[in-house]
């Protein structure tokens, strides 16, 4: 995998006032890998993620996408933009336009490119997540899951190189959650770089290359996900992983533990 | 005291039929008043909105001092201002520019706030996805943020349209004669005040109720046949 | 010679004169808004009511004056009542008749929309507490109800003072009335004086209105 680093980050570091929330990140994403970024909430890593498509401007650092550094503001960055898909938890489909119009609206009226060949790729998009029968409906006719399903059509609908996730499941009744993480998993199995935050940890260990642990602003622990999940390295990602595991009766005092010995 | 129950019988017909004319011209002053200045006041509502809400160095200040200069200011004393006291500064201006100007000024700060309102219902997140679908700036105030606010604004913009209609019958301060005027002329004349009054309730309802009725179903058709989530 | 008509303004008593003026307005718009409140109180109470027939009552009032403008109300009340009913009001008087009646149907507005606006669930948890009827609305419903509706009752005041300019069109000698006169008295002396005395009219206006609604701007976001 050395060979073609796609999206890098170095030192960045990013502060809201006075509260340092990414403390020197430094991370390489390969042409085809999947890091999944693990770690408790508010250790900064949707932050990260939202640094990677400059809807947050570093405090310090780079960030590289093929080599070019990605700059928040300017136009630029409409042109980066292009190349790296974003999916949030809230989907934000916009509510005045059908399904098909979400999905072909950037790639005609960004992208430039012709509408016939667009809606054959939506097409063929929506045919793979099973939404086809939807593309006149209104995002509120959909559920939330199938909403999800659509975002992510629109976002790959741009022929994206990397494609970024964010806790894209976490707004959804769990019974919806499968059909968005099937499709994801479709996405790598094809090949498509990825990086996903994310709190399915069942899903994380299935789909990832590469685990990222972050708390309080920095990576605490970086390995593959088989050995992230059986034997941790630091204390840290144990007390973590631990919060998943539930144990009749002692659940609260061993939460209550980890709790204290992070502190 | 003497109470009128035959209010109905005892109306001079002729009359309401020999002066319906002047009413009519009348009406036609104010639909035409009412027509430029709600048409200017809402482009001058969409400018100031725009530079609110994208708070544009130097500008957003100006328009919050206009916006509240407009707003706490009864629209009279502004044609009173714009009529009898610009033309000492050497602006001379035909009262019919004035009125127009007046409810401009005065119509633009109530439609900028409207706009505006709308423009800030918009969720950030939904600007982040576009943002992150490479929009830039104009594309998604074209298409992702103008058309949502504009279901929002669409109550208050009818309201302030009904609001300005209203208003132009202070025109007739700087002598217009529009459907006060003439009203008052005739009772001043010819002292047949029921029937000047009757026609002159008569004549505003036929122009507001449409307006009134109309942006009612529009707000109702906007509410039920919404596209929010 | 724009800069010499200001002077209009220190001659005499021509300021003072001026104020004089606004407090006719002004007064007119008090007196309104004092007797709105109450009225209008009972008028949106009056609004909740299930009753078909109050319902649909208050519903036309409300639109009439809603729809007229404010001008035709005060002609219809001072040319109109005066011959109607035989009374012979005086311009003062039928003034205070029309804003008050406006602001009565205003008020009312904003105290029904106060009111429906409390969600039913606030009067369902009073009554699973075992609250009577009167203790729901005094503890519960008052308060909620105070909130919303002082602000938009501030505003009300800078309206009503922004309408009660139209009471010189029906010939009540306020503060533009004596601007004119001002005016013509210097016509030779002082031929810019329109442009001061009508600026300056703007500006005491402005003044009068703008800390009126910059408070309620201030508490109705503090009370969100």
């Amino acid at each position: 995998m050395e060979e073609s680093i796609q999206l890098q980050v170095s030192g960045l570091k990013k502060k809201f006032g006075a509260e340092t929330v990414l403390n020197g990140i430094d991370l390489d994403v390969h042409k085809g890998e999947v890091v999944v970024v693990l770690g408790p909430s508010g250790c900064g890593k949707s932050t990260l993620l939202r640094c990677m498509n400059g809807l947050e401007a570093p405090t310090e650092g780079i960030i590289c996408l093929d080599g070019a550094a990605i700059t928040s503001g300017g136009k630029n960055i409409t042109k980066q933009r292009q190349k790296i898909g974003m999916v949030f938890q809230s989907y934000d489909l916009f509510p005045h336009k059908n399904i098909l119009d979400n999905i072909t609206l950037a790639p005609v009226k960004v992208q430039k490119r012709a509408k016939g060949e667009v809606e054959q790729q939506a097409e063929k998009l929506l045919k793979r997540v099973g939404l086809w029968e939807k593309r006149k409906a209104y995002p509120r006719e959909l559920s939330g899951g199938q909403k999800q399903r659509v975002a992510i059509v629109r976002a790959l609908c741009m022929n994206p190189e990397v494609m970024l996730f964010d806790e894209v499941t976490a707004a959804l009744d769990p019974e919806m959650v499968r059909e968005v993480l099937d499709v994801m998993l479709e996405l790598a199995g094809q090949g498509m770089t990825m990086v996903i935050v994310t709190h399915e940890m069942q899903f994380a260990r299935a789909i990832a290359d590469r685990i990222l642990f972050l708390d309080g602003g920095g990576i605490v622990e970086e390995a593959p996900p088989e050995q992230f999940f059986t034997n941790p390295k630091t204390q840290r990602a144990k007390d973590f992983l631990q919060t998943f595991t539930y144990e009749k009766r002692n659940k609260i005092p061993s939460e209550i533990e980890s709790f204290e010995r992070r502190n | 005291m003497r109470l009128r129950f035959d209010f109905w019988n005892q109306l001079n017909t002729e009359f309401m039929v020999k002066y319906l004319p002047w009413y009519v011209d009348a009406a036609k002053l104010t639909v035409a008043i009412a027509f430029w200045g709600i048409l200017l006041a809402l482009l001058v509502g969409v400018i100031c909105s725009i530079l609110r809400y994208y708070r544009v160095p130097v500008l957003h200040r100006i328009v919050a001092v206009y916006i509240e200069l407009s707003r706490n200011t009864p629209l009279l004393v502004q044609l009173f201002f714009l009529y009898f006291g610009l033309p000492k500064l050497g602006i001379v201006l035909s009262a019919e520019s004035c009125a127009i100007i007046g409810l401009t000024f005065l119509g633009g700060s109530y439609m900028a706030e409207s706009i505006r309102s709308g423009l800030e219902s918009i969720e950030k997140s939904q600007l982040e996805s576009a943002a992150s679908l490479g929009m830039g700036q104009l594309l998604m105030m074209k298409e992702v943020i103008f058309p949502q606010a504009l279901a929002v604004s669409v109550p208050g913009v009818c309201a302030n349209m009904i609001f300005l209609i209203k208003e132009t019958s202070v025109v007739s301060g700087i002598a217009l004669a529009d459907l006060m005027y003439v009203t008052k002329d005739l009772i001043g004349l010819y002292y047949e005040t029921d029937e000047a009054l009757l026609m002159l309730v008569i004549a505003y309802l036929i122009i507001l109720l449409p307006v009134s009725i109309l942006a009612s179903v529009l707000e109702r058709r906007l509410r039920y046949a919404g596209f929010g989530n | 010679m724009p800069d010499s008509g200001i002077n209009v303004l220190f001659l005499g008593k021509n300021f003072l004169r001026l104020l004089e003026g606004l407090w006719v307005t002004m007064r007119i718009s008090l007196i309104a808004v004092i007797l709105s409140i109450p009225l209008g109180i009972l008028f949106g109470m009056f609004m909740t009511l299930k009753n078909p027939i109050t319902r649909t009552l208050s519903r036309v009032y409300l639109e009439f004056i809603r729809i007229m403008p404010q001008l035709v109300l005060l002609f219809i009340a001072y040319f109109g009542v005066t011959r109607a009913f035989g009374w012979n009001l005086s311009a003062e008087l039928s003034a205070v008749l029309v804003f008050t009646l406006w602001g009565t149907a205003e008020m009312g507005d904003l105290v029904r929309g106060a009111l429906i606006s409390i969600p039913k669930h606030q009067y369902d948890s009073a009554a699973a507490l075992g609250m009577t009827k009167a203790q729901t609305f005094v503890f519960i419903i008052v308060p909620q109800t105070m909130r919303r509706l002082i602000p938009l009752t501030i505003n009300l005041t800078t309206r009503m003072i922004k309408t009660t300019s139209l009471v010189v069109l029906i010939g009540i000698t306020e503060v533009l009335k004596v601007g004119k006169q001002i005016i013509d008295a210097n016509r030779f002396d002082y031929p810019t004086a329109a442009l001061w005395v009508y600026g300056v009219i703007f500006a005491l206006y402005f003044l009068a209105c703008w800390p009126i609604s910059s408070l309620a701007k201030k508490l109705e976001q503090r009370w969100r």
